[in-house]
């Protein structure tokens, strides 16, 4: 029963959809707040080197280091998201051409490579790799136990998460307020609410969940480092995004669409099922096309649209 | 949150600043880039020293540097074309791979029979209409769907790769070389089709880059002197005034991103006549000339003819990186190198529109009087 085709599509759907989740509802939050930031790429490729390297240079008992490999992997894609919040809210700066500088700067051949080749992560695998848990036992049980009971501790938490998020955009003050950064700057700011807290706040925020992408690279999936290892997970985590009309919700299911196309290409040649390679490949690109004119249209584009003032940089004096 | 600078608008942008604030943006990159080396304790000096001698220390590093830079002359083009209509096209890599698909079938195909130049234009029209139909493809999205060009362009490129990966190492296609067995390449294009070097002072400077120098002129004509580059800013700068004004806007965009895209082809085609004589599937993402492209661009300030000015800069540093590449070199110092200058050079467009000014409290003012 578990080794049905469709339990186990599903099953890697999950395990491959997580890390883009993260990504994706970082860069939700982070586009609530009105800032586009499209170095998701290297802040999770950033994330995953320093989770590589926690993994490898912190002692303790697994769920410690495992522990301080995320926790790393946070600090280090925040502070890449603290430079693009400082150049997008108080430079000023094009956010579109600032995001593609984060991405050049901690890409594939940028920094995370440096970093990676200055310090040999690519030596050794990483020697707490995160393993999947046995919920309750009941891994093994028919088609809920691959689906629900057998995954790493990051992808519940990343049902954790989207709960969360979703609490807090739609029920608490904050996300209110959020929103409302987003929307209207100057309303907001006429209101007694700090437009730069904010933004600044939900961008490193949206770096830090960037990172537990990437770290779920280098930690669960591979688990080892291997330059530009994302291979443009950050990419469709922002198209993943518009996607999602901006809800948490509509992400995740997003997020497992693609997870599923990504690990199709491995899910059938464990079967020896000979399609080729490059059709497989190219899937979830092709379909993030496909996907965004769907959702580009008018109609979609009436229901729920993106915050008014995304990628607007926001100045008190000028209206 | 209170900061205790903040940005002013300047009423009048000083024209001096035009070229002093490019440089200073190197400067400050180069500041960064070593403190991040001492940072992981090497010494920045012995490094950048070493770039700068590979780089354009001799007229054979010079003439590796004008073949790095040739590309980067024409994604940088793409990006600044682009960007012009307030477009961003963020492609040029894939579109950069679909010239080169399209210029070594040329090459291969007419390039034993045909006479040389016949070859050469041959190569760069299937490069230029082979981009521009990629590039066409989000411009098409764009103008039909108002589908966000910056994510297709992008996802376009990483669908290029898979193409020129099928082409050569997935398929029996037309591009790859029946021999190859053990490790699958590309039919390399007969000597007769080769572009040739021109010698000027004892540095040999490629046939594309001169390509590149024209090209970059006649950019500027068609954006300066031209009604269709007065319809361009228009539409850059109101596209609703544009629509008012009778002009066709997306028609328009769509012309540009073919233009665009058929820079970025050109780049494909040089590398295939000017460098690797072949399709490279591996060679050509490795180099990730497109996103170099943006940051030409950007230092630059998007002046077509100061983009191939600048694409020497970036092409010397991106030759040394080549060129250096070992266990006594850093990987990825060249792409931090890049992002940094990418990050300084739109922050030193910001000062030349603001100026800094420091805050004065209230209460100060208040005291002193």
């Amino acid at each position: 029963m578990n080794s049905n085709l469709f339990v186990v599509i599903l099953a890697s759907a999950i395990f491959y959809g997580t890390p883009i989740y993260f990504a994706a509802l970082g860069e939700l939050l982070t586009e609530r707040s009105g800032v586009l930031n499209l170095g998701v790429e290297g802040m999770m490729l950033v994330g995953a080197v320093l989770g590589s390297w926690g993994s490898q240079h912190v002692g303790g008992p697994a769920w410690f280091v495992v522990l301080a490999a995320v926790f790393l992997a946070m600090i280090g894609a925040a502070a890449m998201g603290a430079i693009h919040a400082f150049l997008a809210i108080t430079m000023r700066v094009n956010q579109t051409v600032a995001g593609l500088a984060l991405t050049i700067f901690a890409g594939a051949v940028g920094l995370s490579s440096y970093l990676a080749s200055t310090w040999k992560v690519a030596a050794h695998p990483a020697t707490r790799p995160i393993r999947k848990l046995n919920v309750f036992g009941l891994a093994n049980k028919p088609v809920v136990g691959p689906l629900l009971f057998n995954h790493t501790i990051l992808t519940y938490l990343s049902w954790v998460l989207a709960i969360v998020a979703t609490w807090y955009l739609f029920g608490t003050r904050q996300g209110l307020n959020l929103r409302s950064v987003g929307e209207s700057p100057q309303t907001a700011d006429a209101m007694g609410i700090s437009v730069v807290r904010y933004r600044y706040v939900h961008t490193i925020l949206g770096g830090a969940l960037a990172g537990i992408g990437g770290a779920c690279y280098s930690l669960a999936i591979v688990p080892t480092w291997v330059d530009g290892m994302t291979k443009g997970a950050g990419w469709i985590a922002i198209a993943l995004v518009i996607f999602g009309f901006w809800r948490p919700d509509l992400t995740l299911a997003g997020a497992y669409l693609f997870g599923g196309l990504s690990s199709l290409g491995l899910t059938l040649k464990a079967r020896n099922v000979h399609i080729n390679g490059s059709i497989l490949d190219a899937l979830p690109f092709a379909m993030t096309i496909v996907v965004l004119v769907l959702v580009s249209s008018g109609w979609a584009r009436r229901r729920l649209g993106a915050p008014a003032s995304l990628g607007v940089p926001y100045e008190r004096e000028e209206r | 949150m209170k900061s205790p600078v903040r940005l002013e608008r300047r009423l009048d942008q000083p024209r001096s600043l035009s070229l002093l604030v490019p440089l200073l943006s190197i400067a400050a990159a180069l500041v960064l880039g070593g403190v991040l080396l001492l940072a992981t304790g090497r010494n920045p000096f012995s490094v950048y020293q070493r770039i700068f001698e590979r780089g354009f220390g001799s007229t054979s590093a010079l003439r590796g540097t004008l073949i790095s830079a040739t590309p980067l002359a024409f994604t940088g083009l793409c990006a600044a074309a682009a960007f012009r209509v307030g477009a961003i096209n963020i492609g040029g890599e894939g579109q950069l791979y679909a010239g080169a698909i399209g210029a070594s079938w040329a090459a291969v195909r007419f390039g034993s029979g045909a006479p040389n130049g016949v070859t050469f234009a041959l190569m760069l029209a299937a490069g230029a209409i082979c981009g521009a139909l990629w590039a066409g493809i989000a411009g098409l999205l764009r103008a039909r769907f108002s589908t966000n060009e910056i994510i297709t362009t992008l996802m376009l490129n990483y669908l290029a790769a898979i193409v020129l990966d099928y082409l050569i190492f997935n398929s029996r296609s037309y591009w790859r070389d029946p021999r190859s067995a053990g490790f699958p390449s590309g039919k390399r294009i007969p000597a007769r089709a080769l572009w040739t070097n021109l010698t000027i002072g004892g540095v040999e400077i490629p046939r594309g880059f001169i390509l590149a120098i024209a090209v970059g002129f006649a950019l500027w004509f068609l954006y300066r002197r031209t009604t269709y580059g007065f319809e361009v800013d228009v539409i850059a700068d109101s596209p609703s005034a544009a629509k008012y004004a009778g002009i066709r806007t997306n028609r328009k965009i769509l012309s540009v991103m073919a233009i665009s895209g058929a820079l970025a082809g050109l780049g494909g085609a040089s590398d295939v006549g000017d460098f690797r004589h072949v399709l490279d599937a591996k060679g050509l993402q490795l180099a990730g000339y497109g996103y170099t492209g943006i940051v030409v661009a950007a230092l630059a300030r998007r002046h077509p003819v100061a983009t191939v000015a600048v694409s020497v800069i970036i092409g010397g540093l991106t030759n040394a990186g080549y060129a250096l590449q070992g266990p006594n070199f850093p990987a990825g110092l060249v792409g931090t190198l890049q992002g940094l200058i990418l990050f300084t050079s739109v922050a030193g467009e910001i000062l030349t529109r603001y100026r800094i000014r420091r805050v004065v409290g209230v209460a100060t003012v208040l005291a002193a009087s």
